[in-house]
């Protein structure tokens, strides 16, 4: 049994579980943070991203025990007092879900892209992104869009306090 | 139209949810004393058990207890059920073989369940589930469609001679044949439909409960259809009487045909709970979801289309041979019958039409309804067919297509269809429009000069939706009627809550049910509720497949409101001294027309509850259900066409450009219709270009992770161009048609059409793989 400590969504926590226990079970099972989705047992889906000291990562494929004294973001941390954050708010008007599933590693992974890329993502770019993450509901067309609408928000309101 | 209201392009209300991370799924669910579920599966596609030791595993840590077969047997659980049934066309029924939820005696399929392990947590029923020790004796394996028929191959279950279930025909065989025989051109073709997994994201789940005080069950599952669920569970497997189960489809991360069916673990999990006073959940992992939900199509046909010399089809006749697997799933039977014969005539005016259909037991997982289910089978033969006999023909594929289109409508096909409306002129040429499909020679010119060769391909496809008039279905094999139920509910505050029996799990219900409502009475959707998904909240309901929820659930709701709508006027006529045929609602309020006396929704709502003062003899309350059961099926059409670029130095396929132009009728939220259709369309791709499941010959699933089931990712596909022409469907009060299968089945023939086109050889299967086209490519003449 491993006992640990994280900061997740800025709170400490921490729990005992086994050597075995996977991150994303610690955060879905210890934590009851159930955002976070398990998609595969391969490490392809992308359901199950979430953020570690700022980077996104599959919390599928790394032992909560390799997460101690991390800090973990879940897609509950994103929005802040009752708000959306912009790439959350860009998926709802662009319809880039439909069943839910997949949409809290994709937001996770999208945040993260814009992160890396800010402004400068083409749908060339955001699609070979995306290669982690499966959905099976949009054909992607309208997370496309959400992401590059997102970005470009996110991008431009960087220029302008520049 | 209001800003919310029918047609408006709103937002989803659900997405909220989904979006913080608050969405409620089945495997989200934590009850107190809750264990974990591990199944014990089989590793050979056919054996007989010759014994299941269970001893160590009982004894490892933290586990409850190990379940098995016999157990399940000896109290009283009945066998799984196929629920259409079909007779073949010497009279006799279909032959169904027993499908134990927890194998027994003999497994069939790699995966197959015989053992349930429930432990404190799902890694130690995992140890455990290993440790249960089956003896086996294998037997002699078949897995291949064709071959499940020949002499001497392994017998699947003995109520099924030579592994035939039915040989099913449909429609008249001596005109085709004549007319074959006086055709001036006949264009013959070998089809394979390819076998596929649905993968909705979500893995199947389940979580039974069993209260010993209440002696009551209730079950949270991952369905489509939870009071299918509960009527079936009931009434064939004898789980429980349908006043002591409960079933709770809460949040479903998507279903596309999957989540129909009742499946074992549903069925054990509840069990289970009984035996070890425990409640029990069981969640797929997606090895599991490969190996054991339902996989869709797998048909081979052949086909004949005969013309005469004015290039009129004259007749189709058509073989086809569906696999449905180990077992027969719970719609099994009608998906290569009455949801595929009956398309055959497509967007076509053909005089006769001759399918037989034979289906086949072999050693591989259940075949059922996917996405679209028999109509993309249809479809794919039809277009690959006519876009073949364009080439022989030496006619434009548009033209030859357009020679033969339904102009007239209502039209009776040779194979029970009824088309009530259409104008597939609009759609073809919307398409080609959209596409340009003039400029293409000279963009074929242009990538050939960079050594690439681009191709077009067309696909005109008709599908039947709304299901389904339950007489008709009624007389022809199904066991249950397809109607929906609705019942509105407004409250005192004037906002309103509507139970539907439709279902939703991405389709955007709570948002488009509540633009119905919005029209209606003028109140924001903010004020409606749409429940669902619940059998102790909702009334009975048939629940979300073959695009029914739009055509048959919100036309259940249109009829709810009339009702409502009709006791809020008399109310309101009362309250303002009026004439009740002179009331109209406006803007959430109730008005005498031409003057401008008015009452707030909100004060007919509360006057209906204080009762203080409504008409002599009317009941309190505003309150109202209804049935709707569809008078005929809906018939959306449209027409795709796919452009592509083939690399012949290695086979690679690049979509350059995919246009929809479909036929839905009144659209709701073209929001959310685009995006049903671009999820159809990635599927539909997908099938066309990556995906096929495969089994060795030992009947070993060789793609059972997305290392190797080729799923579409965002990097495979394009944008899509999408767009709409709409003729009103004149048998449901809201002229709708249905979108949710359209992308899966109007694409495949396209690309494919497309790639063929490119490579000058039409010998080509789906999935086009790079390996294939390139072979292709390279034998072409
Ligand atoms: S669950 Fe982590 S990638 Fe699929
Ligand atoms: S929205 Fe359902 S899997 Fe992406």
């Amino acid at each position: 049994m491993a006992k640990l400590t994280m900061t997740v969504n800025g709170r400490q926590v921490s729990g005992t579980c086994d050597d075995r226990t996977l991150l994303v079970h610690f955060i879905r099972e210890n934590l009851g943070l159930t955002g976070t989705h398990v998609g595969c047992d391969t490490t392809q889906c992308g359901a199950c991203v979430v953020h570690m000291d700022g980077q996104s990562v599959k919390s599928c494929s790394i032992l909560a025990a390799q997460a101690a004294g991390s800090s973990i973001t879940t897609i509950e941390g994103l929005a802040s007092n009752g708000e959306l954050h912009p790439v959350q708010a860009a998926f709802k008007t662009h319809h880039g879900l439909q069943c839910g599933f997949c949409t809290p590693g994709m937001v996770m992974t999208a945040v993260d892209m814009i992160r890396r890329h800010g402004g400068n993502l083409d749908e060339a770019t955001v699609r070979a992104e995306l290669e982690g993450n499966i959905c099976r509901c949009t054909g992607y067309h309208n997370i496309v869009q959400a992401i590059l609408a997102a970005a470009a928000e996110t991008g431009g309101v960087r220029q302008a306090a520049e | 139209m209001g800003v919310e209201g029918i047609g408006a392009r709103v937002a989803r209300k659900e997405d909220k949810r989904f979006l913080t991370g608050k969405g409620r799924y089945t495997d989200d669910m934590v009850v107190p004393g809750m264990k974990y579920a591990v199944f014990v599966r089989s590793p050979h596609a056919h054996a007989t058990i010759r014994s299941i030791d269970a001893t160590s595993a009982k004894s490892m840590p933290g586990v409850i207890d190990v379940l098995d077969g016999k157990q399940l047997l000896a109290d009283g659980i009945g066998n799984l059920i196929c629920g259409w049934m079909i007779h073949s066309k010497d009279g006799s029924p279909m032959r169904m073989g027993a499908w134990r939820p927890l194998a027994h005696e003999t497994v069939r399929y790699v995966g197959d369940a015989v053992a349930i392990v429930v432990a404190d947590s799902v890694a130690q029923a995992r140890d455990a589930a290993e440790a249960v020790v089956v003896d086996y004796e294998t037997l002699p394996v078949v897995t291949d469609t064709l071959q499940a028929l020949s002499e001497g191959e392994p017998q699947i279950h003995p109520e099924a001679p030579g592994n035939l279930i039915f040989d099913w025909e449909l429609g008249d065989a001596g005109a085709a044949d004549q007319a074959i025989a006086a055709a001036a051109h006949v264009t013959e073709l070998k089809i394979i439909n390819n076998r596929l997994s649905p993968n909705a994201m979500e893995p199947r789940a389940t979580l039974g409960i069993y209260d010993a005080g209440d002696d009551h069950f209730t079950c949270y599952t991952t369905s489509q259809n939870p009071h299918l669920a509960r009527l079936v569970m009931s009434a064939f497997y004898n789980v429980a009487p349908e006043n002591k189960l409960r079933v709770i489809a809460p949040d479903v991360g998507g279903g596309f045909g999957s989540k129909i069916f009742i499946y074992p673990e549903e069925i054990v999990c509840l069990w289970a709970s009984k035996r070890t006073g425990v409640p029990v959940k069981w969640t797929a992992d997606r090895t599991e979801a490969f190996l054991t939900d339902a996989h869709g199509r797998d048909h081979v046909s052949t086909v004949k289309m005969a013309f005469d010399s004015n290039n009129r089809i004259t007749a189709l006749k058509v073989d086809t041979i569906a696999n449905l697997g180990a077992y027969m799933s719970l719609f099994s039977s009608c998906v290569p019958t009455y949801l595929y014969a009956t398309l055959l005539s497509g967007q076509y005016a053909i005089p006769a039409i001759h399918a037989n259909v034979r289906t086949v037991y072999t050693n591989t997982a259940p075949v059922d309804a996917y996405r679209g289910a028999g109509r993309p089978e249809a479809t794919y033969l039809l277009e690959r067919t006519i876009e073949t006999a364009a080439r022989e023909l030496g006619v434009s594929p548009a033209e030859l297509r357009r020679i033969n289109f339904i102009r007239t409508f209502p039209h009776q096909t040779p194979v029970i269809m009824n088309y009530d409306a259409g104008d597939y002129e609009a759609s073809l040429k919307g398409a080609m429009e959209a596409a340009d499909w003039d400029g293409f020679a000279a963009r074929k010119a242009e990538a050939e000069r960079r050594g690439m060769k681009r191709g077009i391909g067309m696909s005109c496809y008709i599908e039947a939706c709304g299901l389904a008039p339950s007489a008709a279905v009624g007389s022809l094999g199904a066991g249950v009627g397809l109607w929906e139920s609705a019942e509105v509910r407004v409250n005192a505050v004037g906002t309103i809550e509507v139970m539907t029996g439709s279902h939703s799990h991405g389709q955007g219900h709570e948002t488009t049910f509540a633009q119905v409502v919005a029209e209606r009475f003028g109140v924001p959707i903010d004020s409606v509720n749409i429940v669902h998904g619940d059998t102790d909240k909702v009334q009975m309901g048939m629940g979300t497949y073959g695009s029914r929820s739009g055509a048959v659930g919100m036309s259940a709701v249109f009829k709810a409101l009339d009702k409502v709508e009709a006791k809020a006027k008399k109310i309101a006529a009362h309250l303002m001294e009026a004439d009740e045929g002179d009331i109209v609602i406006e803007d959430g309020a109730l008005k005498v027309a031409g003057t401008d006396r008015s009452v707030p929704w909100s004060q007919v709502a509360l006057a209906s509850y204080t009762a203080h003062n409504l008409p002599p003899g009317m009941e309190p309350g505003l309150k109202e259900g209804a049935f709707y059961d569809p008078s005929n099926f809906t018939f959306p059409a449209g027409c795709y066409i796919c452009e592509v670029e083939v690399d012949p130095e290695t086979g690679q396929t690049k979509i350059v450009q995919f246009v929809a132009a479909d036929d839905f009728g009144n659209i709701i939220n073209p929001l959310i219709v685009e995006g049903q259709v671009h999820g159809g369309l990635a599927q539909g791709i997908g099938q066309a270009l990556l995906e096929g499941v495969h089994y060795d010959q030992s009947g070993q699933l060789l793609t059972a992770s997305y290392m190797d089931y080729a799923m579409p990712r965002a990097d495979d596909l394009p944008s899509f161009t999408v767009t709409t022409s709409n003729t009103p469907c004149p048998s449901n009060p809201l002229g709708v048609k249905g979108c949710g299968e359209a992308g899966a089945i109007g694409s495949p023939p396209a690309l494919i059409n497309a790639i063929t086109d490119a490579i000058g050889n039409n010998e080509l299967t789906m999935p086009a793989t790079p390996q294939k086209v390139w072979a292709a490519v390279h034998s072409a003449h």
